[in-house]
């Protein structure tokens, strides 16, 4: 039984066939729709079906799970009804984090399903204003989406620098340029305040009490782990569903719950990269690469495996490829080997304590592959020790 | 085993260079080069690198041996 049926969910029921798995599988997940892909979503704004055929699954759309009772394996649905699995793979991703405050009725956008981008993209007309909240790499994107479309844009950002937190001040210096040469109006040190308007949103307010009319928003201040409906089970909850290296869920007793993994956005877990401190990632690979991993454990749990993936994103602004790798945020150094804003490409290694941790280009993913080959290497190094 | 690259749709993501690097690998423009008849060896890391492609660019072919 796999409950979210997205990227993670579908790619763990094909791992689980093409390791011989041959019993019974059931599909969960609460958006009405078959899967599709989220990163063109906020590039595009276009709606890409994952393909599954072939999975002979029973699929269950449109039914959210509300609860489980995790010794029992036994979940339930919305519809008040239970399913229980010998087997359980917990794959719900996460949800936008919303803004905590007041909101228009309408005008006022958060970017995470096909639904928030069909709603977004019907909004985004030329000569609109538009403000996003955040700068991160969604609200970068959706900045650029925007522009392209002719809309008005100012980008909001607490940080001194787009992605300061993450990538570093160079990096965040060569983003800042690529936003401000797209004619994006960047306000960086600056949060939101509120925004003003009842029916509709008509202007937004930051901390400095300045305020910028608005027509539309978009509140892209990351995303929190779809865990709500774990509440009540056992399962051992801390900004994220706790499991352990090998992707095995941990109960509350900080034991792993027997025939229960996780999948995806949804799952924090220690990762040798970051000296086995806890990590949550909302990248694609991630998600891919861990559904492998996971379906070994579920069908072997005497033969149960470390995940060792190389964290791996991609981001896209106005052309530019953004390509990271490793774990950059986690950095106390940073070695810029090319930076050529005109050229608009970028080359950085991230060191902590003096070791390769993580690895940043711009336009130059052909750099990134030596890096890989040395954080691939330590990372098996240190889980065979 | 034959290996196609739509490079219409590859975008540089570099997941197959990662994957299967005797195989896949870029010029100093990433631009994606990639041997089209890998020997079977190969085959899982090809495999891999076709599954691991977020834009789904790579396709793998069986042949008779
Ligand atoms: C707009 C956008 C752009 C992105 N761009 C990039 C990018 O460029 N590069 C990159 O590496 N990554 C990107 N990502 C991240 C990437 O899409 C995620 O890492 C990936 O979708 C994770 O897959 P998942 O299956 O773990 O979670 P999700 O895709 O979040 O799927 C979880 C599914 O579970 C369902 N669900 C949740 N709760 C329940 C419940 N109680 N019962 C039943 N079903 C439930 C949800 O409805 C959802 O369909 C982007 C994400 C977004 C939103
Ligand atoms: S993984 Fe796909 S998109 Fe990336 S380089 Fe290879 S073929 Fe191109």
């Amino acid at each position: 039984m796999i409950v979210g049926a997205s990227l993670a969910g579908p790619r763990t029921a094909a791992a689980l066939r093409e390791l011989g798995y041959d019993g019974e599988l059931t599909i969960i997940g609460a958006e009405p729709y078959p899967p599709y892909d989220r990163p063109p979503l906020s590039k595009e704004l276009r709606i890409v079906d994952l393909p599954y055929d072939g999975l002979r699954a029973t699929w269950r759309l449109g039914r959210r799970a509300v609860g489980l009772d995790a010794g029992r394996r036994a979940v339930r649905l919305d519809d008040g009804t239970l399913q229980t699995g010998d087997g359980l793979v917990i794959a719900t991703g996460a949800c936008a984090r919303p803004w905590p405050g007041r909101v228009p009725a309408r005008g006022v956008f958060t970017l995470r399903s096909r639904d928030d981008a069909l709603a977004l993209r019907a909004e985004l007309a030329p000569g609109r204003r538009l403000v996003v909240i955040g700068a991160g790499f969604l609200g970068g994107e959706i900045a650029a989406a925007a522009r392209r479309r002719g809309l008005t844009v100012t980008l909001v950002e607490a940080a001194d620098q787009p992605l300061r937190g993450a990538l570093g001040a160079e990096a965040g210096a060569f983003l800042a340029g690529l936003h401000r040469d797209a004619g994006v109006d960047l306000r960086t040190g600056r949060t939101l305040r509120a925004f003003q308007g009842t029916d509709r949103l008509t202007a937004v307010t930051l901390d400095d009490g300045s305020t910028i009319p608005a027509d539309l928003s978009v509140i892209a201040l990351g995303a929190v782990a779809a865990t709500e409906w774990l509440a009540g089970s056992g399962l051992l909850l801390d900004s994220g569903l706790r499991c352990d290296e090998r992707l095995r869920v941990l109960r509350a007793d900080g034991g792993p719950a027997p025939g229960i993994v996780a999948v995806g956005d949804v799952v924090r877990w220690p990762h040798p990269l970051a000296g086995g401190n806890l990590i949550s990632l909302g990248h694609w690979t991630n998600a891919v690469e861990q559904a492998a991993t996971a379906a070994h454990n579920l069908l072997h749990p005497h033969d149960a495996r470390p995940y060792t993936g190389v964290p791996s994103f991609w981001s896209d602004l106005y052309g530019a490829k953004i390509r990271s790798i490793g774990l950059p945020a986690l950095a106390d150094e940073v070695r810029v080997a090319e930076s050529d804003p005109a050229a608009r490409r970028l080359e950085a290694a991230y060191l902590r304590d003096g070791r390769l941790i993580g690895a940043v280009t711009v336009n130059r993913v052909a750099r990134l592959a030596p890096y890989r080959r040395e954080l691939h290497a330590g990372l098996t190094a240190v889980v065979t020790r | 085993m034959r290996v196609t690259v739509d490079l219409g749709l590859c975008e540089s993501h570099g997941q197959c260079v990662f994957a299967a690097p005797e195989v896949f690998a870029f010029d100093d423009d990433d631009n994606l080069r990639y041997e089209s008849e890998p020997p079977a060896a190969l085959s899982a890391q090809v495999e891999q690198a076709a599954a691991l492609c977020p834009v789904r660019a790579v396709s793998v072919r069986r042949t008779a041996p």
